[in-house]
């Protein structure tokens, strides 16, 4: 037994090895949900190299391009513009890539910022208890009675009447990633706070603690690695919905303004459009919000499954 | 009693009440009271330098809250540990308190929750090392955890690996290794082995006994196994309710036992011996601790319990180079009686 | 088998095999395993924690839990295989012809209900009672496995009962339809030591009286001598030796009982140093070729390594070792091999 000889097998192979891998392995709807993220994601992060235009440079545009139908569904396409161009002249393709990209950044952007907050008040309430946990708690029920989106907007609505249109075009993009953050930390929090409190009384924190640690670098470094799985799993769900939630703040027009759109906003400068029968203006960036956000819950969904085996 | 030199572990009075009540707000509606479970209820231990006291109990005794209440996992609601002199308690400089730490280190019952599972076996031993600041260098260190994982029976190579690629038994020798790593001088043992198999069990405890005899260890070791405390122990102290009832030296209490919870514990003992002994089953079961009986908490349950029994607590008196804690032995109305064992071929 | 009488065996259990397919193939848990057990019996299944004997309970009782399943070698009770059943036809037998008492109590009982109603809905699932009728047996059955207060404590909830009380109402539960057997998975293990002594005191005294065979389950030797009139000891899936108690407990011939039995810490002698085997049960992954227990084992020869040894008449009892074989352990290996 003692002298059996030590494996280190190399992180591929370890990773390849693991249960995890054979999970994904073994569902095909999740290989397909990570391959149409990653499309997804490489073809947004890529946007300045891949797409055929630049849509948000004004000096590119050309108002006779305005308006001009998707190549294959009408005679008089333009192979210029694949997905037809809108109003403005700008290229649909470009875009969405260009859009795509800003929903992911701020979609990922404000996944941290709500994970941060989170994952530090769901640690101290869990590992500390007493009255600084009821208070926590409480203050994360009093935001649940709101949904995400009445919050976003409160948070929206306070920076707007604070400083002027102008400033806050410039930082439309930061506001709305604290707006979505703020109200997206509870689910963090509680989930963290459940498990530390499960953590704590483990006695591999408890020979921590007969070593004299202090609970700062007990709670970083034993209890924070161990109650990573069940965070990962509501970031990806989360990512979805933030997604979702800037594209609906930024439909109802106090997102991303429209010199800088995001998926919402494309879809928002559509519908203004839709009347006239311009539909897709709308209805590709549609598809591709919707896309999105259904590869991305099927991860998370099967990553969920995958960290739980009482789930199955 | 015999002179066995300085103690070098004294706890004195030591209590620990845990409140279990209600919330605040539940409690007020509902017209409830504060309830609190008296986990350890007044206890006397010296324990000399290179000895094993062990405490033996049934669950809800209160044996392991006395374990972390001497390793500081508890501070004790009343009462005073001391520890080769100083006062655990007292006010102590921060490097002074770590110094006193380095020298008293754990060891848990249960090896599959005690390491932690993202960690390496390497780095899990050498967090001791770390804390105190006790290697020199990285090469230091890398030898001392080495050292350690020999010192246990694992191979130094064992440290790349994480814990759940070893067995229930290595696990508990990584344990060692890690209480080991401060150069320790007293180990508590939380209920090492009763999580083990009897063939790994009896691994783990010759590890042990070989371990204290070449680093000059003092244990107090935590069980509900007889046959294991009185393999392992110099002396032993039985619980009962948060109370100790009976501390003896080893063959003292397994030869001639007093205290009537003593005595029915040794019943329960299973004859692996076969002489034909039958365990003889004591009605009843423990109380709660939140409401102890009166008295001598044992009484409900003591074929010679009177009326004195139901309402005096009983003193702790000295009796044979121990003590024990029962009027019916105080006033001589129950005879000691001599036990003896098979002895198996 | 051994000690018995030409009665028919109540249980008998043949080649026994239990397997769990995994992604990285699939594990023999229980493997070839074959026991009797006779009217009124009490067979003891010892065994260190993986060796596959609450597998081989699960298996008679037929709860493997999935993906567990039977495959190979046939259960028989009162001579009709019981191991084929469909789950409807299984769950009939379970209750009426074979009680179950699991290690937790809390897991056999249901916590929404009253244990009397529990008890008279077993009762009614296999006796033809009324309600009524029902209900005095469940009171009955209470008194006999010694609750106090039966006709109070009926009503009570699971919640109510202490440790020790609750077992003994899995224990009524267990004997509601009087089954001619009852396997007994670790039925003390959650219990004190003052407590596991009633246990055993009233598992023994309800046999007696009904002369219900039992197949107790557990790790615990010390349980296993108390109560048993045989005992199969178990390593890695298989039968190691099996034979009247008396005999495995003192004078062992398969060297892993002998080793147990030496580790055991004992009252009557205070040894500096504990027989010890080294090692642990290998992993059901890595059961090596030849005997399981070949690496742990100071006696093993050339043989042991290659040819895997079936149960033979070794004394008293029947053990699965080549020491007790007329062509012995084979060629001595040499000294490195034996202190690898």
């Amino acid at each position: 037994m003692t002298d059996r000889p030590a494996t280190s097998p190399g992180w591929l192979h370890r990773i390849t090895d693991s249960d995890i891998w054979w999970s994904f392995k073994s569902s095909s709807l999740t290989v397909v949900a990570a391959v149409g993220t990653l499309l997804i994601v490489v073809i947004a992060f890529l946007s300045p190299v891949l797409a055929p235009h630049t849509p948000f440079d004004p000096a590119t545009l050309s108002l006779s391009d305005g308006l001009k139908p998707p190549v294959l569904l009408s005679p008089d396409g333009d192979w210029a513009f694949p997905l037809g161009t809108d109003d403005q002249g700008r290229d649909i393709l470009s875009s969405i890539m260009y859009g795509t990209r800003l929903s992911l950044v701020v979609g990922f952007a404000s996944v941290v910022v709500a994970m941060t907050i989170g994952i530090a008040l769901g640690l101290i309430s869990g590992y500390f208890g007493g009255a600084i946990d009821a208070l926590i708690m409480r203050i994360a029920d009093v935001q649940l009675t709101f949904p995400a989106i009445l919050v976003a907007l409160l948070i929206d609505g306070i920076v707007r009447s604070v400083i002027s249109v102008q400033r806050h075009d410039e930082i439309a993009v930061f506001v709305i990633v604290g707006a979505i953050g703020l109200s997206f930390w509870v689910q963090y929090a509680r989930t963290v706070r459940g498990s530390v409190m499960v953590e704590k009384n483990k006695e591999y924190v408890q020979a921590a603690r007969v070593i004299g640690l202090s609970p700062l670098l007990i709670m970083v470094r034993h209890v924070l690695p161990n109650v990573t799985g069940p965070v990962l799993v509501i970031a990806t769900i989360n990512l979805g919905l933030a997604i979702i939630t800037e594209a609906t703040l930024s439909f109802l027009g106090v997102g991303l303004p429209s010199t800088e759109p995001s998926l919402g906003t494309l879809i928002r400068l559509g519908n203004d459009v839709l009347q006239s029968g311009d539909w897709w203006i709308t209805v590709f960036p549609g598809i591709t919000l919707a896309a999105l956000v259904l590869a991305v819950n099927l991860l998370g969904d099967w990553l969920r499954d995958a960290l739980n085996p009482k789930l199955r | 009693m015999p002179d066995r030199g300085a103690d070098f572990v004294r706890i004195e009075g030591l209590k620990r009440h845990f409140d279990v009540s209600a919330p605040w707000l539940v409690r007020k509606l509902e017209g409830r009271p504060r309830q609190v479970v008296q986990a350890v209820d007044g206890i006397d231990i010296e324990i000399a330098k290179g000895e094993t006291f062990s405490l033996v109990g049934e669950s809800g005794c209160g044996k392991s809250t006395v374990a972390r209440l001497v390793v500081g996992l508890y501070p004790p609601t009343a009462g005073r540990i001391e520890f080769d002199g100083n006062d655990m308690a007292g006010r102590h400089s921060r490097s002074d308190m770590a110094a006193l730490r380095r020298r008293m280190q754990m060891i848990f019952q249960d090896p599959f929750a005690s390491l932690n599972p993202r960690w390496r076996v390497f780095d899990i031993i050498a967090e001791p090392i770390r804390a105190f600041g006790l290697a020199k260098d990285k090469a230091d260190l890398e030898a001392r955890v080495g050292g350690l994982l020999r010192q246990v029976r694992l191979n130094p190579a064992d440290g790349r690996k994480y814990p759940h690629e070893f067995s229930g038994g290595q696990r508990q020798r990584i344990s060692i290794a890690r209480a080991l790593a401060s150069e320790p001088e007293f180990l508590v043992c939380d209920e090492p082995t009763s999580a083990l198999d009897v063939s790994v069990q009896a691994q783990i405890l010759n590890l042990m006994v070989d371990l204290q005899r070449r680093l000059q260890l003092t244990y107090l070791f935590i069980s509900h196994n007889l046959a294991v405390v009185y393999h392992i122990s110099t002396r032993v102290g039985v619980m009962y309710l948060g109370r100790l009832v009976e501390v003896a030296p080893t063959e003292t209490l397994f030869r001639r036992p007093k205290h009537p919870y003593t005595r029915m514990l040794l019943d329960t003992i299973p004859d692996l011996d076969m002489t034909g002994r039958q365990r003889s089953p004591v009605g009843g079961e423990v109380p709660s601790p939140i409401n102890p009986p009166s008295g001598c908490s044992f009484h409900p349950r003591c074929p010679f319990a009177n009326d004195r029994c139901k309402a005096e607590r009983p003193k702790a008196l000295p009796i044979e180079g121990g003590t024990v804690a029962c009027h019916a032995i105080e006033e001589g109305r129950l005879p000691i009686e001599e036990r003896s064992y098979a002895v198996s071929a | 088998m051994a000690a018995q009488t030409n009665t028919p065996p109540l249980l008998e259990v043949r080649n026994l095999r239990v397997e769990f397919p995994t992604r990285r193939g699939t594990l023999l848990a229980v493997d070839d395993v074959s026991f009797e057990i006779a009217p009124g019996e009490v067979l003891g299944v010892v065994g260190e924690s993986g060796a596959g004997k609450s597998l081989t309970g699960n298996a008679i009782i037929g709860l493997l839990e999935p993906p567990g399943r039977i495959a190979g070698g046939e259960i028989r009770l009162e001579g009709r295989r019981i191991d084929n059943l469909p789950y409807e036809e299984m769950r009939k037998i379970r209750g009426a012809r074979i009680g179950a008492i699991f290690q937790d109590p809390l897991t056999s009982l249901n916590p929404l209900y009253s244990v009397g109603r529990q008890l008279v809905e077993t009762i009614q699932t296999h006796m033809p009672l009324s309600a009524g009728k029902a209900r005095d047996r469940a009171i009955d059955l209470l008194k006999e496995v010694g609750i106090p207060g039966a006709e109070m404590r009926i009503d009570h909830y699971p919640h109510q009962f202490s440790g020790g009380m609750r077992q003994r109402v899995v224990i009524a539960l267990a004997l509601c339809a009087g089954p001619r057997l009852i396997v007994a998975d670790e039925p003390t293990t959650a219990l004190d030591v003052s407590i596991q002594a009633q246990i055993i005191a009233l598992l023994k005294r309800l046999c007696r009286e009904h002369g219900t065979a039992v197949m107790l389950v557990t790790h615990d030797m010390g349980v296993i001598a108390e109560t048993a009139d045989r005992v199969a000891v178990m390593y890695a899936g298989r039968v190691a030796e099996i034979g009247p108690v008396r005999e495995v407990v003192k004078h062992a011939k398969h060297p892993y009982t002998k080793g147990l039995m030496g580790s055991i810490p004992s009252l009557g002698v205070r040894s500096e140093k504990l027989t010890q085997i080294d090692g642990a049960m290998p992993r059901l992954t890595e059961i090596p070729t030849g005997c399981a227990f070949n690496p742990r084992c100071t006696f093993k020869g050339q043989r042991c390594l290659v040819e895997r040894p079936n149960l033979m008449p070794a004394g008293a009892t029947q053990a699965a070792c080549w020491l007790h074989d007329a062509g012995g352990v084979g060629a001595p290996l040499p000294k490195e091999a034996v202190h690898a």
